[in-house]
């Protein structure tokens, strides 16, 4: 298998008596879809909040792509090509969609301490921005206020902030969180077509996308990683099937 | 607002002091040269408490440091406006920067706590600078000196000079409010974490924005420092900074004219009632109340609203 871009070793993350993450060990390599799945409560957002800088880690340490990042402030691992959705949509709900993504944009393209020019002028920057826009399904919605668009479309708008930063290796909280199924089918080869081009960690409740989608899978269970193979492997586990599978209904 | 409307409010502040000169009414002039001095200081306030979203309970601090600059050098004998003015805005911004990359590492309650609590210790430290009046002040013998046969101690002029000097701020602000810089600032106001998260360094734009508007502020206080001829540690104590946060509040926070309209209100209604009672803050108070009340977006949110016009998203 190729190098890893992201490479967790020992992390480990306690809040007073409970061990939210305990000594966390796995990678994600270029090009693949790495899904993390586990029960309610078992450590899989406070994961992703040490690997995006958000919550520090009391142990072990985050290497992406060949730099150690474990105390690396958020903004500077997101330039160095490790992005980030959020569970809760976090969007810019006053601006419009392509404004927000504009944002994005224009983060990594050249300083913005620019106080003279007008932003609306940058024409670079909106072309960019819309076509990210049509990347994530948004084409025709570019000009709705974000606040306004359907939940679903949020979520879309989500995902495409955090691919508007070009990153190496994007971590996608349950992209699908409070999606119908229709809004879901749309996600699935948005998610898929990454792949061609970044690497993926994938939160997700939905079993059915989780199986569908992920090249390898990690189990978390009370904050440890308890298996890590192929979704084949994971279903044929009998470990993860006693900790986790058994107890709710796996379809597919 | 559009192009006409700006260059008719310009003509009329234009006009003004001809108005007022014909009518033998000089002292009106230098009132309306103490409005717009305030509506530069808080235009620079709009920048960080509208756009920025800090709010910021320590303003004063920069005004009176401004007009300490201009009054210590005036003790030395340094007059010239060109020396002065732009000391008192390096040196405000200079005291916004230490002031902001302490404070901005708080946030909300704690944020306007500690910039009230920096200001008031400038306050004291003024009020403990004996060699320079302690809390007497200093009186200045005479306005900066611009020479180019311009004479500040002429209030008609000096009105001039502060009317030039608040549309350039105007146009400064505006500039920057819409362009790559802005739209970061503004932004981080609307979701912080965001911003973080896709790349930008935070912390470090809110400072620039605290540091702009600090030294704006600065020179602010330089030209209230010879609207007076007289500078004392009250124009440092948190009252002003309170003022300011009014002005800003009552005049719509991120309106490009905020500040101004703010600073016309309060200084001409407290000007208006304060003869006739010496509760004139009390009704003040009541205008505000209802201001905020009805009128959520302040007076340029309404007049937006009534020009139907309000747009979808404020950028100046």
């Amino acid at each position: 298998m190729a190098k890893p871009v992201l490479e967790v070793l020992g992390l480990t993350k306690r809040f007073g008596g409970l061990v939210a993450t305990d000594a966390v060990t796995f990678d994600v390599v270029p090009g693949e879809i790495h899904a993390l799945i586990g029960p309610n409560g078992a450590g899989k957002t406070t994961l992703v909040h040490q690997l995006s800088g958000a919550v520090a880690a009391d142990a072990g340490s985050i290497r992406f792509n060949g730099a150690d990042i474990t105390v690396m402030p958020t903004h500077d691992r997101v330039r160095a090509g490790l992005a980030r959705s959020y569970q809760i949509t976090s969007i810019f709900r006053r601006l419009t969609v392509v404004d927000n993504i504009v944002l994005a944009v224009q983060a990594r393209n050249g300083t913005s301490l620019s106080f003279w020019r007008p932003i609306k002028s940058e024409s670079a920057l909106y072309d960019e921005a819309r076509a990210i826009a049509k990347d994530v399904g948004l084409a025709g919605r570019e000009e709705i206020v974000s606040g306004f668009l359907a939940h679903g479309e949020q979520r879309q708008l989500e995902v495409g902030l955090a691919l508007a930063t070009k990153p190496l290796c994007v971590m996608l909280d349950e992209p699908m969180a409070g999606m119908g199924p229709e809004e879901s089918e749309r996600m699935i080869p948005l998610i898929s077509g990454l792949r061609a081009t970044r690497s993926v960690l994938l939160i997700e409740h939905d079993m059915d996308a989780v199986f569908r989608l992920a090249d390898r899978i990690s189990v978390l269970v009370s904050g440890r990683i308890i298996s890590t193979g192929t979704p084949a492997a994971i279903r044929a586990s009998d470990e993860v099937r006693r900790a986790y599978l058994g107890d709710e209904t796996v379809h597919g | 607002m559009n192009r006409t409307l700006n260059l008719v409010l310009l003509a009329i502040a234009i006009a003004f002091p001809l108005v007022a000169q014909a009518l033998d009414e000089l002292f009106y002039v230098s009132f309306a040269s103490r409005i717009l001095i305030y509506a530069v200081a808080a235009t620079s306030l709009n920048l960080i408490l509208g756009y920025g979203g800090m709010v910021s309970f320590g303003h004063a601090a920069f005004f009176g440091a401004g007009a300490y600059c201009v009054g210590i050098a005036m003790v030395h004998g340094v007059t010239s406006a060109w020396i002065t003015w732009p000391l008192a805005m390096v040196v405000s911004a200079l005291l916004a920067w230490v002031i902001g990359a302490v404070c901005l590492r708080t946030r909300g309650v704690y944020f306007i706590m500690i910039t009230l609590a920096f200001a008031q210790m400038m306050y004291y430290i003024v009020l403990g600078l004996k060699a320079y009046g302690g809390e007497e002040g200093i009186n200045l013998l005479n306005r900066s000196v611009i020479g180019f046969g311009v004479d500040l101690k002429n209030d008609v002029t000096f009105y001039y000079v502060c009317l030039g000097v608040l549309v350039a701020v105007l146009y400064l602000c505006q500039r920057l409010v819409r362009a790559r810089f802005g739209n970061v600032v503004q932004a981080i106001r609307e979701n912080e974490t965001r911003m973080d998260a896709i790349g930008f360094p935070t912390f470090q734009y809110k400072l620039v924005c605290f540091v702009i508007a600090g030294g704006v502020c600065g020179l602010a206080g330089a030209l209230i420092a010879n609207q007076t001829k007289f500078v004392n540690p009250n124009l440092l104590h948190w009252p002003v900074s309170g003022e300011l946060m009014i002005m800003v509040i009552l005049g719509g926070l991120a309106y490009l004219y905020g500040g101004v309209i703010g600073a016309f209100v309060l200084l001409f209604l407290d000007e208006l009632i304060s003869p006739y009672t010496i509760f004139s803050k009390l009704y003040v108070g009541l205008v505000l109340l209802v201001i905020v009340l009805f009128a959520p977006h302040g007076i340029a949110g309404l007049i937006e609203k009534w020009r139907g016009t309000l747009p979808r998203k404020k950028d100046g």
